[in-house]
């Protein structure tokens, strides 16, 4: 074989015996050195760690962990240790996710499943696990049909659906004025709960002043921003989410909006307004659950925990992946099995710890279709609260049994298997 | 409703001012060297989080004028080290190098950043909006067309009068007869990726101040890059900055009457154009790669 | 060279493909994952029909394949319970599709033509997008799945047993793999390789060489949709990312990666692709950059792309 002219010394041959090795150790299977004491209870995460939503998952992830250390901490599950076997799902490829769900249940043979930051990856990955029976808890997937018309009997969800969003939101905002005008990303999340919100407003009285659907990944916002000016409302809603969010509120502040008109939204998290600068950290919305409670019993170990891993404190993200991990050891533990189908019974009404739950009421999963009922934080942004990374000002807390819609009308059917 | 009509295609002009920068920069790099660079929008970000590092010790416009800099000695270095071993190969090649950089670059902003999305300080006397009916033009936006108008101006004067401009010029007309006579055709090409990556750093470093700076930022904008060279035809850089600044102005109208067809327009834009005009609006004949 | 040479890959993938779902599983993988490479490697193939052997880039194949995709998942969900049918709805709409686009866009020429097809993928992507009643939008389409094949008296049970899903795609691999081939042997697939290797002087031989480039573009396009209505099937899934440029790029990387000039290079590299993202994504988060630098050194040491280096000197 021919040297290579402009690198004598990296030849094809060199290249090709570090690709050997590389590829003796990647066929290695996971877990072979570990010593084999007890057969652990395998966790599968199937969830976003690259792409645009890599932030989300990465947080949900630290939740996680956190959570299987404490449960191998207390005893395990049934006995046996947990283990958190770790995917990434990519931020938007459906095809990977479902191919990682199927490895992490048909190769690994995980008794759980957790996952996705995305809604569509969620509804693919849930067809898979209701496909082989493995209970499966979404942490931060909010697309309504979850637990709506796509509900399984294996699959509980951690995180609010659109409606819940809404009406907690609403009579926020109705204060500000009547005349909303809303900025709305383009996918069924954002229709979703543009609808849900305009349902809720017109029962308070308040009118639609225009709105707009902006597509997934929108980087300049001012067209967006121009009419909604031109619209004369009281209040702009922003219904976009995570980079999105940061880039529609950033230029908007630009603009000088917010001394205009109320800027206000549904949900927010603090991975947004952390990616703000202070000045455009404004506006009124809905939080999923937040790291400054007072009164919460246990909050401030979980904070300290948090903090003493990243060095940061723990978002919603991280308080669901945290969730949804024990949600599943709590399962197992009640139904003394890990059958799929009895533990999913066993779910049904269980109620989280308030070391686990970490909000002021406890909160539990509804029978009917499988959504946890928890509180939700209505509150204002703020730059910088009492410490730099309090950026939200909590006003109202609101229950989510108070405000979510009944069984009935989230259009989910659950059909259990024959046993 | 023209008043909308209006603001919003003057505010095109101003984004698509933006998409012409990055776009000239790709468009320096495919015409003298055939090179199709994926990692465009890679190097963009490494410059806007440069810039965000260097901000507590140099200033935002200490940012602005070295993260640049900075990121075309990269780009200088990963010219002399990788990409000039594709020349004369198919441009495929080029391709899939650069798309498996631009994987690199985004998993080692991811790593050395963090996934989370960064607040980029911009000066408050560039956030004000100079008068209150033109809310739209933020200091920040007029002075990024500014710097954009400075810059291309800077530009072709470069490809016009000095030597190492004609030289380009000349290269992406006949590289072999340039060689022939005598030029070192392997600085030009080295300098000319630069060059370009130069230009992405500077749109990199302006973007971090009006979007949120996550690892992921160039990619949303690389694609855009690409329409506009093809709508305004290979080989022309003026065609480059015409395609920016249409596809800037037809997002922006397309917005007042169906939003979420505004990202969709620029591409039934170009297929328009070059069902009509083959080579696109001002490209040369007889160029295709 | 000789004999053995030249039909090794013949000879060996086969019998490679026939047996993967087990030295998979040995090897640390699992029969879907074969499944996907197979499928996969169907469409970088399908697009290698038009970039290796007609020397015409399309960059955005992803519209047929995610026709394809939709024409099946929408069969199965609304119309007809039944595997076959949504496989064949798939191919038909992939292939009409291609047939009128190409039609119109045939007089394009390099990168001209490449991002015109990404222009047509973008508009697909973007209906599929908003219709969202009917396609599901961004969310996907769900509520629907591959149900077994019957022929009366037999039942093949795709829906259930990965292994049987498995020989079912390998399949439809051979036989489209096979009418490939025989394509390219003919006096048709020889007229495409003079187009590849110099269009001008096909042209004036007097080879029409537009409605040549218009029958690759169909046939090409529809192995992608057979492929991406297999696809779906795979997943019991289709989103909206199916028809965009990215996973265009991807089939396109995964035919550079094997090999562009070879027959079988674009299966190899799908194989490559998946694989490797697999393996590494489960081992490490910053799998982006091992992957990403895998990629430049396949650039820079494997000009001829993994099956072009082990095929050495010769040329296809």
């Amino acid at each position: 074989m021919s040297h290579d002219p402009w690198n004598p010394k990296l030849t094809r041959r060199t290249v090709l015996k570090g690709a050997a090795m590389a590829a003796a150790w990647q066929l290695a299977p996971r877990g072979l050195s570990r010593a084999f004491a007890a057969e652990p209870v395998k966790i599968g995460f199937d969830d976003t760690l690259t792409g645009t939503y890599a932030a989300n998952g990465k947080n949900t992830l630290i939740g996680c962990q956190l959570a299987v250390d404490q449960i191998n901490a207390s005893g395990g599950i049934l006995g046996q240790p947990a283990q958190l076997l770790v995917e990434d799902s990519t931020s938007g490829d459906a095809g990977t996710a479902v191919q990682k769900a199927r490895k992490l249940i048909d190769r690994d043979r995980v008794s759980f499943l957790i996952g996705n930051v995305n809604s569509a990856l969620s509804l693919a990955i849930g067809q898979v696990s209701n496909e082989k029976g493995i209970l499966h808890v979404v942490p931060g997937g909010h697309t309504d049909a979850v637990t709506g018309a796509n509900c399984h009997w294996n699959v509980f969800r951690v995180c609010n659906t659109t409606q819940m969003e809404a009406a907690a939101v609403s009579a926020e905002l109705i204060k500000a004025g009547k005349r909303w005008y809303y900025i709305t990303p383009d996918y069924a999340y954002g229709h979703t709960l543009q609808d849900g919100l305009e349902k809720e407003a017109q029962k308070l009285g308040g009118i639609k002043a225009g709105a707009d659907l902006a597509p997934l990944g929108t980087a300049d916002y001012s067209s967006y921003l121009i009419k909604a000016q031109a619209a004369n409302p009281d209040v702009i809603v922003f219904l976009t989410q995570g980079a999105d969010m940061v880039n529609a509120l950033k230029q908007a502040v630009q603009f000088g909006l917010e001394k205009r008109f109320h800027l206000a939204g549904a949900q927010q998290e603090l991975e947004a307004l952390e990616g703000l600068p202070p000045e455009a950290r404004v506006g009124t919305w809905v939080f999923e659950w937040y790291w400054k409670q007072p009164n919460v019993p246990h909050l401030d170990e979980f904070v300290g925990l948090i903090r003493k891993k990243t060095g940061k404190v723990p978002t919603a993200r991280t308080w669901q992946g945290f969730a949804s991990v024990w949600s599943c050891a709590l399962a197992a533990r009640s139904a003394k099995s890990l059958d799929g189908v009895k533990m999913a019974k066993a779910m049904e009404g269980m109620k989280l710890p308030p070391e686990v739950g970490l909000m002021p009421d406890p909160p539990f999963y509804r029978p009917g279709d499988h959504q946890l009922m928890p509180t939700l934080y209505v509150g204002r942004a703020q730059a910088q609260g009492s410490e730099p990374e309090d950026l939200f000002k909590v006003t109202r807390f609101l229950k989510g049994t108070d405000i979510a819609a009944p069984v009935e009308q989230t259009g989910c059917r659950l059909s259990w298997p024959h046993t | 409703m023209t008043q909308l009509v209006l603001f919003n295609a003057f505010n095109g002009l101003v984004v698509g001012a933006f998409y012409a920068l990055m776009a000239l920069g790709l468009s320096l790099i495919l015409n003298l060297s055939g090179v199709i660079n994926f990692a465009h929008g890679g190097f963009l970000a490494i410059a806007a989080y440069l810039a965000y590092s260097l901000i507590p010790r140099v200033g935002f416009w200490g940012g602005l004028v070295i993260a640049p800099l900075l990121t075309a000695v990269l780009g200088l270095v990963v010219e002399r080290l990788l990409i000039r071993r594709l020349y004369g190969r198919d441009p495929l090649y080029s391709l899939l190098l650069t798309f498996g950089l631009a994987y690199v670059f985004e998993d080692a902003t991811r790593f050395l950043w963090g996934a989370q999305t960064l607040p980029y300080p911009v000066p408050p006397s560039l956030t004000t909006p100079v008068s209150a009916t033109f809310f739209f033009l933020t200091g920040y936006r007029v002075f990024m067309v500014l710097l954009v108008a400075v810059v291309v101006t800077a530009l072709f004067f470069v490809l016009a009068r000095t030597r190492l401009g004609i030289r380009i010029r000349a290269g992406t007309q006949d590289l072999e007869t340039v060689s022939v006579l005598g030029i070192n055709v392997r600085v030009l090409r080295n300098l000319n990726f630069g060059l370009g990556v130069y230009l992405a750093g500077l749109a990199g470093v302006l973007a971090a101040g009006m979007l949120g700076l996550e690892p992921t930022i160039g990619s949303s904008l690389i694609m855009p890059s690409f329409v506009a060279i093809i709508v305004g035809g290979l080989g022309s850089l003026p065609g480059t900055l015409l395609g920016g600044l249409l596809i800037g102005v037809a997002s922006g109208v397309t917005t007042v009457f169906f939003p979420s067809a505004s990202e969709a327009v620029i591409y039934v834009m170009m297929a328009a154009v070059l069902l009509v005009r083959p080579h696109g609006l001002l490209g040369t004949a007889g160029r295709t790669a | 060279m000789s004999w053995l040479e030249r039909h090794a890959p013949a000879i060996i993938l086969p019998a490679l493909l026939v047996t993967m779902p087990w030295w998979m599983a040995a090897a640390g993988g699992y029969t879907e994952l074969a499944s996907r490479i197979v499928i996969l490697g169907l469409a970088a193939m399908a697009l290698n029909f038009l970039l290796g052997f007609t020397g015409v880039l399309s960059f955005g194949h992803a519209a047929y394949f995610g026709l394809g995709g939709y024409g099946a998942a929408m069969t199965l969900r609304y119309l007809v319970p039944s595997s076959a049918v949504a496989i064949l709805v798939g191919v038909v709409a992939g292939t009409v599709a291609a047939a009128i686009i190409g039609a119109l866009i045939v007089k394009l020429r390099g990168v001209y033509f490449a991002m015109v097809t990404i222009a047509f993928g973008q508009v697909f992507y973007f209906v599929a997008f908003r219709w969202n009643r009917v396609t599901g939008g961004d969310d996907g389409l769900t509520g629907w799945s591959r149900l077994p094949l019957r022929a009366r008296p037999l039942t093949l049970d795709i829906q259930r047993n990965d292994l049987a899903f498995y020989f079912f795609v390998l399949a439809l691999f051979g036989l489209s793999v096979a009418a490939m081939g025989l394509l390219l042997r003919s006096p048709f697939g020889r007229t495409l390789l003079a187009i590849r290797e110099n269009e001008r002087r096909a042209r004036f031989l007097g080879i029409p060489v537009e409605r040549h480039v218009w029958l690759s573009f169909v046939i090409s396009a529809l192995f992608a949709s057979l492929a991406g209505a297999l696809f779906a099937l795979l997943n019991n899934f289709i989103d909206p990312r199916a028809l965009r440029w990215d996973q265009s790029g991807n089939f396109v990387i995964m035919a550079v990666l094997g090999g562009m000039r070879s027959f079988w290079g674009p299966l190899l590299g799908a194989g490559i692709f998946v694989v490797l993202q697999d393996f590494i994504s489960t081992r490490t988060q910053n799998w982006m950059s091992f992957v990403g630098a895998f990629f430049v050194v396949i650039v820079l040491f494997f000009p001829r792309g993994v099956l072009g280096f082990l095929r050495r000197r010769v040329a296809v």
